[in-house]
């Protein structure tokens, strides 16, 4: 039998919300001290109420308008009851059968096959997180655990596709672009890493031929870009050696463990929670107007999509790096703040994509704590186009830039290692090296091209890379020439 | 006379009047507490110092010549189910055994800027599920009118208290009668306000879409002064209405001619106590004599009102009471090997045998496989009682009923029964499930001296009329006011 692989994906997004989603305490809890941004209602203490945060819902709204989502005018919260330390009710206001938003969808592109894919988003609702356990060492080896209920009510908006991938490639398409179109809501930071955007996902392999389903596992705790490929990956190979060996798949909720690069069983279905969803009846059913509606679309702000076409159009740069530029909120900032003072936008992007990029990944910094700023990249690229650095300079002096900090032309003058620009100190060393390599000249005569280029990385060699390889090169052509 | 007999009115006016100053009302009050409440057992916790030290705070302020707010100096049990910030707050239940909440409940906030003081915490059904208080962790409130019986429930600490003058004014709660029923018993005045009038933030939820705070008082006057003061929305609690609030001080003043009256034909079933009927009869004759028009009527689906509420209010419960887990607060059960044993242990050691079967029977109706037919379907039907009092109301201003079936009855006499322990509800149940107003008043006494309520049914935020209609009746109410006499039964006496 040939398989099909089927996933779809549950995505969480904290909302930047100021406030939590029923309580006004801030949404700023990273790194404060464990319980002090709690309140009684998010700290679910005997007798609080929530109230809905109205921005909670604009931000939902928004979020479901730009994944073509058709809105429902009255949605409500229910109450998904399930005991664990980190819910302080032991349940968890959330939406059920009357989400927020339905029946969505979002195209991908798929590069290698220069495709595009309509991916079916089932919903998207509106619900509350939950705090942290902390643990000595581990939870297996740990005597005891701590409850951290700071992150208890943070907003957030769930977003539910149906099993439109068929590849874990897509998959990571998706969620890259999901990012994108977040973050240029504004509605969050789309940080995996932090946990601000998480990401749970369904897999399973169907008959190629027959389209009959196959058993889907559930697989939790994938926490970046990276691992979600790379726990697709191992699921899939997982279940394919399954089927190929003449074994069952069971239908099974899954950690990814990564550092082990595996998944590890968690829950069988016979021992799934049953939640007693049932209407929340602390909250009144959440009514959103055609109007709003309206509104909020009109507000929207420009998408990564709209962006790729106008950076095409407008900075006629290819599609490809347009895609690239436009992957991320930030990087899209990044790329126009310096395109606004700079006119060559293809060697900007290639910088961008090329040396800042690469070294903020090795790195690991995020472009918006770039050590160059656009300005910064500007100016160099300036200081290269007056003649004052040459190209292979660049790399150097960029390394400089990104390790320091401090801007091009300070580095050039620290340490002298500007490009020659006094054309008789530069010929000076062409005829030395003409002299000193009449072999080379002769080769050349006889017809061997690149007699030449070794002339001129003589040049080179002896400036230390600090003359204009184009000049030395249309030079030595003119004096040896016959 | 002595203060503590006095109503909470009378008392401000005698305030402001400077004929008795806060601080002697406030002493006589804990004079009376310390001399029948051994007997009586409404109280938890009792906040002397600090009652007293408030009560001279309003003194300074009749000698000021400063305005005083309404309750100035007014006494307040409350129910301890409410929370209450720096005073542990019990609900009854062993599991919440030294909680003390952070934060006052909103009615705590607006009694207290009305000048009420706070003076103590009422015995209750643990998580205000029952009909006597004997299902409180603490032990039984016994009821002032006959030590050895019940004094109603769940907010039976808060009706015997302001029956035994230990306090002016109480606070109960009301998810199925709890206010009216225990009001009834102890011959008080209770009522039950419209779901969204009074604001739920900082009551401690047992069934959410049911639950209202409401006054017991020892007068319809009072019950208005306790409604202005705490009724109105509040930012904190979504349910509560932003509805103007009416004075309703004044408007109970006015008269009830022509009046329409319902009586429904459904409430008089088999088990109704004779004497509680001719009481009921009684009644309806002052009414027709005060110019008001009484006709029969019909709630087709009252029947279904105790299953349908006891699918509801326990589905609720099973979700509001999930929280008391050990973790966070209240009690946890030692040596527990992991956390399902902890969760385990902590709510069978801590929830009482009542709470436990309510949880279990909440839990049952919905889950998975059972919710339509249970939990649903009990949905729907509450529409339908809705629609009975809808289509009643097109018809008539009030409906008039019993409040309970029988008079009190004996401790243990019905402990062992949860069943027919919760008949006693069943023409309360209705009115929440409708989520309308009703007020429970005194309308006779039986032969062996114990008190029988009258239930006056509005319909939605109607609070103007039935107090309207229970204060023209208190005033023509040819049965006489008695006073309790709680004297401990002989033989005990004897025995002491």
């Amino acid at each position: 039998m040939k398989e099909e692989v089927v996933i779809g994906l549950e995505i969480h997004i904290q909302l930047m919300t100021k406030a939590k989603i029923f309580c006004q305490c801030s949404t700023d809890y990273i790194g404060k001290e464990p319980n002090t941004n709690t309140c009684p209602v998010c700290l679910g203490l005997p007798g609080s109420l929530p109230v809905l945060n109205k921005k909670v819902l604009e931000f939902a709204v928004r979020t479901s308008v730009a994944l073509n989502c058709k809105i429902n005018q009255v949605s409500r919260f229910h109450r998904k009851n399930y005991f664990y330390p980190d819910l302080p009710k032991a349940y968890q206001i959330s939406q059920y059968d009357t989400p927020l938003g339905i029946n969505g969808y979002m195209e991908i592109s798929l590069p290698e096959r220069k495709e595009k894919r309509k991916i079916r988003i089932t919903r998207v609702h509106i619900e509350e997180d939950a705090g942290k356990l902390v643990h000595e060492g581990d939870i297996t080896s740990s005597s005891y655990s701590l409850a951290d209920y700071n992150r208890c009510g943070i907003p957030l908006a769930e977003i539910v596709t149906e099993p439109d991938f068929r590849s874990p490639e897509e998959a990571q398409i998706f969620l890259v672009k999901l990012r994108s179109i977040v973050q240029h809501l504004g509605v969050c930071d789309g940080n995996m890493e932090e946990g601000s955007m998480r990401c749970d996902a369904n897999v399973s392999l169907r008959d190629a031929k027959t389209s009959a389903l196959g058993i889907k596992v559930e697989i939790k705790n994938v926490n970046s870009f990276k691992a979600v490929k790379k726990a697709l990956q191992f699921e899939v190979h997982r279940q394919k050696k399954l089927l190929a060996e003449g074994e069952k798949i069971i239908q099974e909720t899954r950690h990814w463990d990564e550092s082990k690069n595996i998944t590890i069983s968690m829950r069988s279905k016979e021992e799934a929670h049953d939640y007693r969803y049932f209407p929340e009846p602390d909250l009144l059913p959440l009514r959103v107007s055609q109007e709003i509606i309206e509104e909020i679309r009109k507000k929207l702000p420009e998408l990564p999509e709209a962006r790729r076409k106008r950076f095409i159009k407008d900075y006629k740069i290819p599609e490809y790096d347009a895609e690239i530029l436009t992957s991320s909120k930030a990087l899209g900032d990044y790329y126009e703040k310096s395109a606004s003072s700079y006119y060559n936008r293809k060697v900007l992007s290639n910088w961008i994509m090329g040396e800042l990029i690469r070294y903020l990944n090795e790195e690991k910094i995020g472009i918006e704590d770039s050590p160059v700023s656009p300005e910064k990249l500007v100016g160099m690229l300036k200081l290269m186009d007056e003649g004052v650095i040459s190209g292979k300079m660049a790399k150097g002096i960029f390394e400089k830039m990104c390790k320091t900090g401090k801007d091009a032309s300070q580095i050039v003058k620290e340490s002298g290692i500007t490009q020659i620009t006094d054309e008789e100190e530069l010929f000076k060393v062409i005829d030395k090296v003409i002299k000193e390599n009449l072999k080379s000249v002769d080769d050349f005569n006889q017809g061997k091209e690149k007699a030449l280029n070794y002339l001129v990385g003589q040049v080179m060699r002896y400036t230390k890379g600090r003359a204009k390889p184009d000049f030395v090169f249309e030079a030595i052509k003119q004096r040896i020439k016959k | 006379m002595t203060l503590n007999q006095l109503t909470a009115h009378e008392v401000v006016n005698l305030i402001k009047k400077k004929k008795i100053t806060a601080y002697e009302v406030m002493q006589d009050i804990f004079n009376q507490i310390d001399k029948v409440d051994n007997l009586i057992k409404a109280f938890l916790v009792i906040n002397r110092e600090e009652a007293l030290k408030q009560a001279k705070e309003i003194d300074v302020k009749v000698k000021n010549g400063e305005e005083l707010p309404p309750l100035a100096g007014v006494a307040v049990a409350i129910k301890d189910i409410i929370a209450t910030q720096g005073t542990e707050t019990t609900c009854g239940s062993k599991i919440l055994k030294g909680f003390i909440p952070p934060y006052n409940a909103t009615v705590i906030n607006r009694l207290k800027e009305a000048g009420a003081i706070i003076i103590g915490k009422t015995n209750m059904d643990e998580f205000a599920m029952g009909s006597s208080t004997e299902n409180s962790a603490f032990g039984p409130t016994h009821n002032p009118w006959d030590l050895e019986r019940v004094p109603g429930g769940s907010s039976g600490g808060s009706a015997a208290a302001v029956a035994a003058n230990e306090t002016f004014v109480a606070l109960g709660t009301d998810t199925g009668g709890s206010v009216r029923q225990p009001a009834s018993l102890c011959g008080m005045v209770g009522l039950k306000p419209t779901y969204g009038r009074v604001s739920r933030y900082g009551l401690i939820a047992y069934a959410s879409s049911l639950d209202q705070a409401g006054p017991i008082t020892k007068d319809v006057v009072d019950c208005a002064l306790v409604m202005n003061a705490i009724s109105g929305h509040d930012n904190m609690d979504s349910t509560s209405l932003n509805l103007e609030v009416p004075d309703y001080l004044k408007s109970c003043k006015a008269g009830i001619k022509d009046l329409k009256i319902g009586v429904p034909k459904e409430y008089f079933i088999k088990g109704i106590d004779l004497e509680v009927k001719d009481a009921l009869n009684r009644a309806l004759k002052m009414f027709e004599k005060l110019g008001a028009r009484v006709e029969e009527v019909s709630l087709p689906h009252t029947e279904y009102s105790l299953p349908t509420y006891y699918l509801i209010a326990t589905a609720e419960a099973s979700s509001n009471l999930a929280r008391y887990d050990g973790v966070q607060y209240g009690y946890r059960a030692e040596e527990c090997k992991d956390l399902s044993s902890m969760y385990r242990k902590t709510r069978s050691e801590g929830f009482g045998s009542e709470v436990n079967r309510r949880i279990m029977l909440g839990t049952y109706a919905l889950s998975s496989g059972y919710y339509d037919a249970y939990y649903l379907k009990a949905q729907k039907v509450r529409t339908l009682i809705k629609e009975d009092f809808d289509k009643a109301f097109s018809k008539y201003d009030i409906l008039v009923t019993p409040v309970s079936p029988t008079p009190a009855f004996k401790l243990n006499e019905k402990v062992s029964d949860p069943l027919t322990m919760y008949l006693s509800d069943i023409y309360t149940i209705p009115i929440n499930l409708a989520g309308i107003p009703a007020i429970s008043i005194n309308c006779g006494y039986s032969k062996s001296n114990l008190p029988i309520g009258l239930q006056i049914i509005g319909k939605h935020f109607s609070e103007e009329t039935i107090l309207r209609a229970a204060f023209n009746f208190e005033q023509n109410n040819d049965v006489g006011k008695r006073k309790p006499s709680i004297k401990p039964a002989k033989h005990k006496e004897a025995a002491e």
